[in-house]
């Protein structure tokens, strides 16, 4: 695969070229959809349930910082799943690595997710945002550990999908609950309690989804050092993102293995 | 003087390949799930290929022959790698290349250069040799004036003409051909067959597929006749015509 990386940046630059092609506002949906999102969930979490139960302060950047995040880890995974299935035509002829369908999938989306960290930078520094060095390794251990874990899930996912389509629906779920399952419109705090009260282990489990940990490092990298009160990251919030980091490295090692034994019949099922 | 011929390399193995294809009646987990507690049967086997074997020297042009569900087309997918045989192995030397259904990578919104290079790289070139032989490319399809607007406006002999085109000037060391000699008009066609037999006497291997018993008559010193997945004769085309017409 490294050794078609050509082919890799032209199928890259396909897919950025051609996704917006015969739409006047192009680009511009990439900023119109999100922000449109962020509208709704601002004015329902922020405004009528009361700005960010909990008190979060600075809730528009908080909230702001998690949905980039989550958007990205939605949109690389769905596009990876889809991957194959949508390159059938090359898939069913000719030979070449299908891996590079879902990896540049990916790299697609992180692309998309370039200007949304733009604004978000943007907003950020307008609410007095001065990053330190820590809190930048922060936001690019968090996008590590979101793109890599997309590209597991997806490789998984996108070969699953050429024999069945279901898996394209099931991915409709899972997106649906990365936005709620992880902290994002509201504070770690009241779920972790809620989930503790219950036993221990559930809170735990709910600190080890990778994208809990990929939201907070969001968090501290954007958020935490534009607010005042000292409202704490998450205990071991380093520990439980290399755990993360650690555990996705291994899913895509997993999701290697599936590719490759249903790779043989991508052709014919496709 | 004496003057030791090399042996002739191989080029393709095929040995006792056998390829069947599952046919699935069901789509969905549900379905699966459904027939499994049912203990219905989920699918139904077919075997397009049983037991093939034969080997294709360096340099040699061999046509492969045989009724429609023969088997034809999925042994030359087979020696291209885009399926993988269930029992049998295949080997191959050098880079191949498969003008089998041309233009499968081409994306209408792009224009005729950006798919280009696109099918170029997909077909296995890198960025330097598609530089160097893009204007050969361009060429030979006599398109130059529509290279830069966007593939869906052409017409479809437009299109084919340059997706040949492309496929033809990739650096191989094996051509598989699937009836594909029937691109463009009469003048087009000529070109490609020139173009072909140019390839044949630089030495480069070929696979032919095709119903038209003159192209391979053209093209080709030795033919493989295969019925209902068996291979039945190989040899010389002359008598592997014959063979196809007696079988």
């Amino acid at each position: 695969m490294f050794r078609r990386r050509y082919l890799l940046r032209l199928l890259v630059r396909k897919g950025v070229s051609t996704r917006y092609r015969n739409s006047a506002l192009g680009w511009g949906w990439s900023y119109v959809k999100p922000l449109t999102q962020y509208a709704i969930y601002f004015f329902i979490m922020g405004t009528i349930l009361g700005r960010g139960r909990g008190g979060i302060e600075n809730f528009a950047l908080y909230l702001l910082a998690g949905i980039v995040v989550v958007n990205l880890f939605n949109e690389a995974f769905t596009n990876a799943t889809k991957s194959i299935v949508d390159n059938k035509a090359l898939v069913k002829k000719i030979y070449l690595p299908r891996e590079l369908f879902p990896v540049a999938a990916v790299i697609v989306a992180f692309i998309h997710f370039l200007p949304q960290a733009a604004v978000l930078t943007i907003v950020a520094a307008l609410m007095g945002w001065v990053p330190t060095a820590l809190e930048l390794a922060a936001i690019l251990l968090g996008t590590l550990i979101v793109v890599l874990f997309a590209t597991g899930l997806g490789m998984i996912f996108g070969a699953v999908n050429v024999s069945f389509r279901d898996a394209e629906n099931f991915v409709e779920i899972i997106r649906m609950l990365a936005t709620w399952f992880s902290p994002v419109l509201y504070s770690y705090v009241l779920i972790v309690d809620k989930l503790d009260q219950v036993g221990h282990w559930l809170g735990t489990l709910y600190m080890l989804n990778p994208l809990t940990s990929a939201v907070e490092l969001f968090h501290y990298g954007f958020w935490y050092g534009t607010t005042t009160d000292s409202r704490p990251t998450p205990p071991h919030l380093l520990v439980f993102s290399l755990v993360g980091l650690a555990a996705c490295f291994v899913l895509i090692i997993v999701g290697q293995v599936v590719f490759r034994r249903f790779e043989r019949r991508f052709a014919q099922d496709v | 003087m004496t003057t030791v011929t090399a042996p002739p390399k191989l080029s393709i193995l095929v040995e006792n390949v056998r390829k069947t294809f599952l046919l699935r009646h069901t789509h969905s987990f549900k379905e699966a799930f459904i027939s499994k507690i049912k203990k219905k049967q989920t699918s139904t086997s077919f075997d397009a290929l049983k037991d093939v074997s034969f080997e294709i020297n360096e340099g040699e042009s061999v046509a492969i022959l045989g009724y429609n569900g023969s088997g034809k087309s999925t042994l030359l997918k087979l020696i291209s790698g885009v399926l993988e045989p269930d029992a049998g192995r295949i080997r191959t030397r050098g880079r191949v290349g498969a003008l089998i259904e041309v233009g499968a990578g081409f994306h209408p919104e792009l224009s005729g250069r950006e798919n280009v290079y696109l099918n170029a790289a997909i077909l296995g070139m890198s960025k330097k040799e598609i530089d160097e032989r893009f204007d050969d490319i361009v060429a030979f399809s006599e398109i130059e004036d529509f290279i830069d607007s966007e593939v869906k406006h052409y017409s479809s002999g437009m299109f084919l003409r340059l997706a040949f085109s492309v496929a033809i000037h990739v650096r191989l060391d094996i051509l598989l051909v699937d009836e594909i000699l029937s691109v463009g008009d009469a003048p087009f066609r000529e070109k490609c067959r020139k173009k072909i037999r140019e390839l044949i006497g630089e030495g480069k291997t070929m696979v032919v597929v095709s119903h038209d018993v003159g192209t391979v008559r053209e093209l080709c010193d030795r033919g493989i006749v295969i019925k209902k997945g068996v291979k039945i004769f190989d040899g010389p085309v002359e008598e592997a015509i014959e063979a196809l017409k007696n079988q």
